[in-house]
């Protein structure tokens, strides 16, 4: 079971308070009514799904009820940093985990 | 190759089984292939196989990461049924347990395919409501599914408890008769024997690093550890490793990667006779032929290629399992694994052509793969051959992600597979 650290109560807590909410730092379309199938498609359902490090949603259900995003690695499941919504993507060389990522999905 | 029979055991243990041949060749890599097709699970083998049977291409290598069958394959609960809601999802699963109920023979290999049922428990007006649609729309379509009352389940499956005071009381069941089990190494190992025969190459430890295009965006082979091979077809399906692969041709689907965990009991003399399955309180359990008690828990909700999974999970799964058949809650368990699912949005699979030429994929699979393994091979096959879908899986293509034309068992097959 994963421990998770919830930036808004500022609490490690473990998997079963939190509800995974999928790929994070992707914006809707403004325009949405009049972008190609092609634009939707790649925006409603195409994900990076990357073996290696992953920027994801997590919401703190049975806590705060609050949506915060994390970086985590997918093949051994630790976090590298969680931070509260609307903080900008957080590189993976500011995180010191070098350029690329290395079984990216891109 | 050796058919196998009565006749060639009882000659093999009367001269101390020295006569037994390989069950497949590992020759060395080719420079190029007519077509590669890349995971060396049931689906891929099976396609191999087909494409030599029926297609007549037999220039084919399928090229495994692993060992044959150490995936998904070797690693889930062999449950076959094909109860599905949607015309699509009929037709496919239907397809392939038609040929469940001959490949033994088509292969002669025994995949031990055992038509003991599939019984989807019950336990409130909503799943009433929902498994008697299902019923209606399977049996419209021409597959068997009917629906038991809790003395008729009972009578099928004795160790059910149907009492009013249970924990999760019934109200019912459906159940699909020509659904059950098979032996899914041997699946692997049958097709992987019929292929070989034939003249496929099956090439084990051999991991796909890149997916080479000529000038033309055609394919033009793939990168591997052991080198550059050569093909001007290439067929994807690796499960949970889909995206990876796809990625090296720069195509994008719309797969995320979850670990699906299972676990066995220690053996037990035979005492469980169907495929139980509880979309409402999540387990589903049958009975090996060797006496383990095989259970299916959840997947995590996150992405992971861990190959662990959570214990909650399993313990989730367990929960309702000793609620369901108290008599089990002695029994210990052998050992938990976890395989990476691949599964799409609306839960339902994806077999296409890709944006690159020459470039196929079968892939989406999620959580309920195993019980497609034929009717999914012999379809890919297709594709790969002739450059467009089966009339069967013709619905099944990524361009359904751009019309919008989903096919939604997520709603309609609850959680279970």
């Amino acid at each position: 079971m994963l421990l998770i650290h919830c930036p808004y109560c500022q609490e490690d807590r473990s998997e079963l308070e939190f509800r995974a909410a999928g790929e994070a730092h992707i914006a809707r379309p403004e325009n949405i009514a009049s972008i190609s199938d092609e634009a939707f498609a790649e925006y409603f359902f195409m994900r990076d799904n990357p073996k290696g490090y992953i920027w994801e949603r997590w919401r703190h259900f049975n806590g705060c009820g609050r949506f915060f995003n994390a970086v985590r690695h997918t093949v051994s499941d630790k976090f590298v940093v969680t931070y509260k919504a609307g903080e900008p993507k957080r590189s993976l060389e500011s995180l010191g985990l070098g350029t690329t990522n290395a079984g990216g999905a891109k | 190759m050796k058919k196998y029979s009565a006749f060639a055991v009882v000659r093999e243990a009367l001269r101390g089984h020295k006569g037994w041949d390989k069950q497949w060749v590992s020759p060395e890599p080719r420079n190029a292939y007519d077509v590669i097709i890349v995971g060396g699970g049931g689906h891929g083998l099976g396609a191999a196989y087909y494409l030599a049977k029926e297609h007549g291409i037999t220039n084919i290598a399928v090229i495994e990461k692993g060992w044959l069958g150490g995936g998904n394959t070797g690693r889930n609960t062999t449950i076959i049924r094909s109860n599905y809601l949607y015309e699509e999802s009929m037709d496919i699963f239907e397809h392939s347990l038609k040929l469940w109920e001959g490949l033994s023979q088509d292969l002669n290999y025994n995949v031990m395919y055992s038509p003991r049922g599939v019984m989807m428990l019950s336990h409130n007006i909503h799943d009433m409501q929902s498994f008697k649609r299902h019923i209606n729309a399977n049996r419209l379509h021409g597959i068997d599914n009917e629906w038991l009352t809790p003395e008729q389940a009972k009578a099928y499956c004795p160790p059910l408890d149907i009492s009013a005071t249970a924990r999760y009381p019934l109200n019912g069941a459906a159940l699909q008769r020509r659904g059950g089990t098979a032996r899914h190494d041997a699946v692997a190992w049958g097709y992987a024997r019929a292929a070989s025969d034939r003249g496929v190459h099956v090439i084990q430890n051999c991991e796909v690093t890149g997916i080479r295009r000529g000038p033309d965006g055609h394919v033009t082979g793939v990168d591997t550890t052991r080198g550059f091979i050569g093909a001007k077809k290439i067929g994807v399906s690796a499960s949970g490793h889909n995206t990876q692969l796809m990625a090296m041709a720069d195509v994008r689907v719309p797969l995320v990667s979850n670990p699906l965990q299972a676990l066995v009991s220690e053996p037990l003399k035979p005492i469980f006779p169907c495929v139980v399955m509880s979309n409402t309180v999540h387990a589903y359990i049958s009975q090996s032929d060797k006496g383990e008690l095989v259970i299916g828990a959840g997947t995590d909700q996150f992405v992971s290629y861990s190959q662990t999974g959570g214990i909650q999970i399993i313990e989730h799964t367990l929960d309702a399992i000793c609620e369901l058949f108290p008599m089990f809650r002695r029994v210990k368990m052998m050992r938990q694994w976890g395989g990476i699912t691949d599964n799409t949005p609306d839960r339902s699979p994806i077999q296409s052509k890709t944006p690159v030429p020459g470039l196929y994929v079968n892939c989406g699979w999620g959580t309920g793969g195993f019980k497609a393994t034929p009717g999914s091979a012999h379809l890919f096959a297709h594709l790969i051959a002739r450059d467009e879908p089966h009339k069967l899986g013709a619905g099944l293509t990524l361009n359904r992600y751009y019309t919008g034309r989903l096919i939604d068992e997520a709603a309609a097959a609850a959680v279970a597979h």
